[in-house]
């Protein structure tokens, strides 16, 4: 009896770690139009090609960190950093992360100008929305807030990555986020730069069921997951935008 | 009409006409609408005609009210005087705020139920929609002022404030029509040009600016008291039905591209970014009243007054919900929760979405359906125990549904 039981016990723990891995490779799947590479990252090319370096800056708020003591290292811009050395070996990659939480569209535009002189960014990562979704911002004024940050960034010759928000279905009818996507995505084709549709990316993940994000409870292990895939789907962005896939095969070679 | 103040140019219709169902029709139907759009990420609300133009079911229930506060309450201003038609004006604005505070009693119910159960690492930055029931002291007083409006409850303050400063609008609208169309254009000039607006807390302005959609309310008003009678002439040419058509179109056309990016060339997007958007539903763009006129000019070319179906066993529900709009909008706000909740709890899935648009619905029209029996009985009871003698209860809200 003990031996089925201890038997059943391990084919059902095999089974769960088999479904989880299965899970960890099937589910950053992302279609191609959620990750468009229309506009080029010009200066993350140069330096890639030449510098062999690449300076990255993760501009946000809370939403682009996670709790806890393994908080730092799980969340997305440190998977990211993760993702990008391992697709472009031979390639001196640093992502650092600035984020303060609580700030607006208009607060983390302010400080721009800061963040290129003390990091000297080829790339900034500009994830902003949420709090201005929360507090109701007019639109108007969000628009001219991220207006003005990429015009900042962009005039220091600094690329940039708009991203919006995260698709959070449990506060949907609290938070109307889609306005604010839709500016956001405005702005980026107005200024030429790429965004990355976090909002997009997600409910396809929730609708696929590759995440439960209705999940109401302290589960680290989901947070954990989805920030690994986002940070792996931002790789491919810079990846692509940048045109670094000639990089990226040589390595493989 | 023997009237104290016997209006010339504008004269509301006679008392004997019927009420004219296609209002109820229409805004039974946007009530619908609005409770399809409030439920987010609900597929069914694709059907909804803010996805196929610039504007939405809020131009139609702003308009439509507007034309049966006109209706309703400019026979008591001619039959009974300001003073009189003014109290009922503003206590219809009491019985608003009231149903306004009751829908923000549940919405602080729901995010207090949130604040509770909700607790997931991933959504840490979007819990800090909570920081309101931190403060309830400045939430609920601000929320008292309608400075603090949660998502999806800007139409009630709006529609406060627009009857309380009806009375003298109604006033001028009965003296000289023409005059207080000019001067509520004139607000809606200067309150653009100005950015005039009221505050909100904690931030910012109000959703739907007073002094911008009181345009459409007055307009509505207007069309109600002989102003659609003196546009027969423009609304029965056959180059209005074809403009409002070609304007309907191009609106349709742009729409599809918000969808569907590749029917447009991206030169002709850059050019709609830079001439046209951003489509501004604060401020009741140009172009959404344009696009509201176009739908209202074709609705009205193809349905008449008259239309039999509209004493139709099918069209009943839709009109039932219309007389009874502040109840029904109320109850849609509270349904868009309610459902939002279910899809949370139980299930997401399209045949949830299906089933809680059409459930919801439902509930809206037994719910009219119950009032009209309620204000039915009311009126048998108070026409028998007066025998007869007493006259109709004058109450202008049951005068052939409400304002």
């Amino acid at each position: 009896m003990r031996t089925i039981c201890t038997a059943a016990l391990a084919a059902t723990f095999w089974l769960v770690l088999a479904g989880a891995q299965a899970a960890l490779t099937g589910a950053c799947a992302i279609p191609d139009y959620l990750v468009t590479s229309e506009y080029q990252l010009k200066r993350v090319a140069l330096a890639a090609e030449k510098r062999k370096s690449l300076r990255i800056a993760v501009v946000g708020t809370g939403s682009s960190i996670l709790a806890g003591p393994d908080g730092p290292g799980s969340a997305y811009p440190a998977r990211l950093e993760a993702a990008l050395r391992k697709r472009l070996p031979g390639i001196e990659i640093k992502v650092v992360t600035l984020v303060r939480t609580r700030l607006t569209a208009l607060d983390l535009a302010r400080s721009m100008r800061r963040v290129v002189e003390d990091e000297k960014p080829d790339l900034v990562i500009w994830q902003t929305g949420t709090i201005d979704a929360i507090r109701r911002i007019d639109q108007e004024e969000f628009k001219i807030a991220l207006d003005r940050g990429v015009e900042r960034l962009q005039k220091a010759g600094t690329d940039v990555i708009l991203m919006n928000m995260q698709y959070s279905p449990r506060t949907e009818s609290m938070i109307a986020v889609g306005p604010y996507s839709d500016t956001m995505r405005v702005v980026a084709q107005q200024r030429s730069v790429p965004l990355f549709d976090r909002l997009g990316i997600m409910r396809y993940w929730s609708d696929h069921g590759a995440f439960d994000l209705y999940a109401a409870g302290r589960d680290n292990v989901l947070a954990h997951r989805v920030h690994d895939c986002i940070g792996r789907a931002i790789a491919r962005l810079i990846v692509e935008s940048g045109r670094l896939q000639q990089i990226e095969s040589r390595a493989i070679k | 009409m023997h009237s104290p103040i016997s209006p010339i140019v504008a004269r509301p219709r006679d008392p004997t006409t019927p009420r004219d169902l296609r209002l109820d029709l229409f805004r039974g139907v946007a009530l619908w609408l609005i409770f399809l759009d409030h439920i987010p990420s609900n597929l069914v609300s694709w059907i909804t005609i803010r996805n196929y133009g610039f504007s939405d079911a809020t131009e139609i229930f702003i308009f439509i009210s507007g034309y049966t506060a006109a209706f309703v309450y400019g026979k008591v201003m001619v039959e009974r005087g300001f003073v009189i038609s003014s109290a009922r004006i503003l206590r219809r604005a009491w019985q608003i705020y009231v149903a306004h505070i009751f829908l923000f009693a549940i919405y602080l119910a729901e995010i207090s139920y949130v604040a509770r159960s909700f607790d997931n690492p991933l959504f840490a930055e979007e819990m800090n929609i909570l920081d309101f029931l931190k403060q309830p002291d400045i939430t609920i007083i601000q929320a008292l002022l309608l400075k603090f409006k949660p998502v999806n409850m800007d139409v009630l303050p709006l529609y406060i404030i627009l009857m309380m400063m009806f009375p003298p609008i109604l006033w001028l609208l009965l003296r000289n029509a023409t005059l207080a169309l000019a001067v509520s254009a004139g607000v809606y000039a200067v309150a653009l040009m100005f950015g005039m607006n009221l505050p909100a807390y904690p931030e910012g302005d109000w959703f739907f600016n007073p002094f911008a959609w009181q345009l459409l309310f007055v307009f509505g008003a207007w069309c109600a008291l002989g102003g659609a009678d003196r546009l027969t002439m423009v609304l029965s040419s056959r180059a209005t039905l074809a403009i409002a058509t070609a304007y309907l179109l191009v609106a349709f056309y742009i729409a599809l591209s918000w969808h569907l990016p590749a029917v447009m060339s991206p030169r002709v997007t850059q050019w709609l970014e830079d001439v046209i958007y951003p489509i501004d539903k604060t401020n009741l763009d140009a172009l959404r009243f344009a696009h509201f006129l176009a739908l209202a000019t074709v609705t009205v070319w193809f349905i008449p007054r008259t239309w039999p179906p509209l004493n139709s066993r099918w069209l009943h529900p839709a009109i039932l919900c219309g007389q009874h709009s502040l109840e029904i909008f109320c109850l849609g706000v509270f349904l868009a929760f309610a459902g939002h909740f279910a899809m949370v709890e139980i299930s997401g899935a399209l045949w949830m979405q299906v089933l809680i648009s059409v459930v919801g619905i439902l509930t809206m029209i037994a719910a009219a359906a119950l009032i009209a029996w309620y204000k039915r009985a009311d009126e048998r009871r108070a026409g028998g125990v007066s025998g007869g003698a007493r006259q109709k209860p004058a109450n202008a809200d049951l005068a052939g549904g409400e304002a």
